[in-house]
């Protein structure tokens, strides 16, 4: 086992082209060991943060650390930190152990242990009997492993995967993430995860730092990001999402009361900083809405009629008006279902205030 | 009812004869389509190329001259066994022919043809005609050596007795600086009179010291392309096919022009004060580099660019974050990758240099000469064909010799040419 890095980013700021700020004056403190994913948009900076940390772009201002040594005049070839690239990058004139033996001959480790390095390397990610391939002869997600492998036989404390899985299918994604989540787990090392796919960033990450407009919105472990997301930018980009604007009427504890544009009043946790008289955007998971539920205990409760229903085989869907949102979603467990829910039957709705966060911004 | 039926996993179990037939039947059908495609082409290479230089070939073994000329002294020459001095009857067959000929004004082709052998003969064939000595002389041989000495020689008779074959290989002979001896045997010239070796191997190292400053040049160029943004690199790609936008006389004749003595460069030198006296730039060795390069390094750079183009910029980086130096990286993971659109440039350059002729025979000086130039030469000043024959011949042996040896060190089935 490696003992993983650490990695501090000090008001980092990035602009290519002198005008719009690509990364905006990023504070982040990555742990020895874990997996950190970089979750956002297309075009939130991402990969240049990634970029910069792997020493191909140089930051306008600010400063990275690695295990407390500033990187500012250390190149790429010497930060000695393992990288995965999008289209794996593999090099197509060498076999599949001579793509992995490149690193070990840069850092001129014996032939002997490289090649032991190399076989274990290429079991970890059982390609053992693929040694000998040239990458074109192997499919995307053998490359990807190769890739993965070759990132890893040098034991780097720090390795750089960006947007990795991008081209794989569906299955074989899902395969892969939990694949590197258990190479993560037995290597050591502090991994730091770019994509854009916010089930990848769940499933795999210990935290999750979520990128919006070069800034960080929210920097979490996916339960929290999840279940108490701190602006309506991170409820929105992660999981799905009923929303209301309003007016917050009242706030007492952590509770407030909100009138949602609309005519109707809802009661739900505020997140701090929220004052009363301030406009605030309301999140409702569909998975924690009841459907004409016989408890009387829900903080929430409405009446409406169902709009639409859509069968996904696990759960069903039903689409509901609330207040001026016709596209609220109620997500029904399949063992849940009571009965049939016919277009245009009416229905109440109904969910806890500890289900529903008011958050501080209402960007529309 | 429930009968054995074949297990329909056996027929392609790994490894299989009816998998690997299978395998064939498929590459055949794709094999034929390429055929069928490629067909149109064919064609035509074989009707404007291939029939035009078997052609040429044939030519450097011809021998009709005298056989056409004079048909009853050819086959006299024939029956001939060139031991000794020639016959009587020989002598007055040949004495007869050459009245012939004169008459009908065909002795100088004949001439021509001998004079190859031997310089002179025509000369002497034509003083002979016209001072010929009565036929019915007792001796003619000795009335013929009274009337040149050079009669007497047996070289000449073994000359006449080599032009009357249906085909010779004395051009091929010449092309490689050998000849026949009055014996028969193949001997080689002597040194004053063999150019086409030391013509053959300059061809060759003015094209190698010209793909080499290719690769140079064009190395360089080509990285520059393949990496700035695609406006720029159309830009520069358009300014380095300008060239090909005049004619190559034009482009030549303007390399006369700016490397003469008096010319721009030379004045632009000698005022700047680079040099005191105007430098010898161009009927040498120096110019023939300077306008060859000129017009093959487009040659060198458009493979190399187009293989550099397919290079993705990542691998340069993830060479640098598998920890290898700029250096390293360049050496063991660019350089590797171009070498298929190095080896396109390398041969196309060396081919289309070995076989240049306009450039070199006008900015070179004599000894700069190449071998095409002596083609040329042979075909329209001499009226050589079968010496023009030979010595192509010799060119396309030349780049076959140079493509097998290419091919073994390189292996051409990894060429890129664009
Ligand atoms: N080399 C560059 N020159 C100029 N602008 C760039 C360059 N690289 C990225 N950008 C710009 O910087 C912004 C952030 O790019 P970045 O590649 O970091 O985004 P990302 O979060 O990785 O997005 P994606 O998920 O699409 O990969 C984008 O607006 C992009 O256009
Ligand atoms: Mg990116």
């Amino acid at each position: 086992m490696t003992l993983g890095a650490s990695v501090q980013f000090r008001g980092v700021s990035k602009t290519y082209d002198g005008q719009a700020l690509v990364v905006d004056g990023l504070d982040l403190a990555i742990h020895s060991g874990e997996f950190l994913t970089l979750l956002g948009p297309s075009g939130s900076g991402k990969t240049t943060t990634l970029m910069m940390l792997a020493g191909f772009e140089v930051p306008t201002s600010g400063e990275i650390n690695l295990d407390g040594r500033s990187l500012t005049n250390v190149p790429p070839y010497k930060r000695s930190i393992g990288m995965v690239f999008q289209n794996y990058a593999l090099f197509p004139h060498m076999t599949v152990e001579e793509n992995l033996a490149f690193p070990l001959q840069a850092r001129g480790v014996s032939a002997s242990e490289a090649s032991a390095r190399i076989r274990r390397a290429l079991e970890m990610v059982q390609l053992a009997e693929f040694a000998t391939r040239r990458p074109a002869q192997l499919s995307g997600g053998q490359q990807q492993r190769v890739a993965v492998a070759r990132s890893l036989v040098y034991q780097p404390s720090l390795v750089l995967m960006d947007e990795p899985l991008g081209a794989l299918d569906k299955q074989l994604r899902e395969q892969m993430q939990l694949e590197l989540k258990h190479i993560h787990q037995s290597v050591g090392a502090t991994f730091v995860y770019v994509t854009h796919d916010q089930d990848e960033a769940l499933t795999m990450s210990d935290r999750v730092a979520v990128f919006n407009d070069g800034k960080i919105q929210q920097l979490d472990t996916p339960e929290h990001l999840y279940e108490k997301p701190e602006n309506a930018f991170v409820a929105q980009f992660i999981g799905e999402n009923n929303r209301f604007t309003g007016q917050v009427e009242e706030v007492s504890g952590n509770l407030c009361r909100v009138s949602v544009d609309g005519g109707v009043t809802m009661l739900a946790t505020s997140v701090p900083g929220l004052l009363a008289g301030s406009r605030s955007a309301v999140s409702v998971r569909p998975e924690v809405v009841a459907v004409d539920p016989i408890d009387v205990g829900y903080d929430n409760r409405l009446t409406t009629q169902v709009l639409e229903t859509i069968y996904h085989g696990d759960h069903l869907r039903i689409r509901v008006r609330i207040a001026e949102n016709d596209q609220f979603i109620v997500k029904i467990p399949r063992q849940l279902c009571s009965g049939p829910y016919e277009v245009g039957q009416p229905c109440e709705v109904a969910w806890m205030a500890h289900d529903c966060r008011a958050l501080l911004d209402a960007p529309e | 009812m429930f009968a054995k039926v074949a297990n329909p996993t056996a027929a392609f179990a790994p490894g299989s004869a009816e998998l690997q037939v299978q395998l064939r039947r498929a590459e055949r059908s794709k094999k034929i389509w390429a055929l069928v495609l490629i067909a149109p082409l064919f064609l035509f290479l074989a009707v404007t190329f291939v029939v035009p230089i078997a052609r040429t070939l044939f030519l450097s073994v011809e021998n009709p001259e005298l056989r056409d000329m004079m048909p009853d002294l050819a086959a006299a020459l024939q029956a001939w066994d060139s031991d000794g001095t020639p016959p009587d009857s020989l002598v007055r067959t040949f004495a007869a022919d050459v009245l012939t000929a004169h008459e009908n004004r065909t002795l100088a082709r004949v001439g021509k043809r001998l004079n190859f052998s031997i310089s002179g003969f025509r000369s002497l064939l034509l003083k002979t005609a016209r001072r010929m000595p009565p036929q019915d002389s007792p001796d003619l041989l000795a009335e013929l050596t009274a009337l040149d000495k050079r009669w007497g020689e047996r070289r000449y008779w073994a000359a006449l007795k080599q032009a009357s074959t249906p085909y010779t290989v004395e051009y091929l002979l010449a092309a490689v600086d050998h000849q026949f001896n009055p014996d028969g045997e193949i001997v080689e010239k002597p040194p004053e009179r063999s150019i086409y070796l030391t013509v053959l191997a300059r061809t060759a190292w003015i094209s190698f010291v010209v793909v080499t400053i290719c690769l140079f040049l064009g190395y360089p160029i080509a990285y520059l392309l393949a990496t700035i943004p695609t406006k720029y690199s159309n830009l520069l790609l358009l300014l380095l096919l300008l060239p090909f936008w005049t004619s190559l006389l034009v482009r030549t004749t303007a390399w006369l022009v700016l490397l003469q003595n008096q010319g721009v460069v030379n004045d632009l030198a000698i005022w700047i004060g680079l040099w005191d006296e105007p430098v010898q730039l161009i009927r040498n060795r120096l110019g023939v580099y300077i306008a060859l390069v000129h017009i093959m390094l487009p040659f060198m750079v458009l493979p190399l660019f187009s293989v550099m183009k397919g290079i993705s910029p990542t691998h340069m980086k993830a060479a640098a974050s598998l920890g290898a130096t700029p250096i390293t990286a360049f050496l063991k993971v660019y350089l590797p990758q171009t070498l298929p659109g190095a080896g396109a440039g390398i041969l196309l350059v060396f081919i289309l240099t070995l076989g240049f002729y306009i450039t070199p025979a006008l900015v070179g000086g004599p000894s700069d000469q190449m071998l095409s130039q002596f083609i040329a030469f042979n075909a329209s000043t001499a009226v050589n064909w079968g010496m023009a024959g030979a010595l192509s011949l010799l060119l396309m042996v030349g780049v076959a010799i140079f493509f097998s040896i290419y091919s073994r060190l390189v292996g051409v089935r990894d060429l890129r040419l664009g």
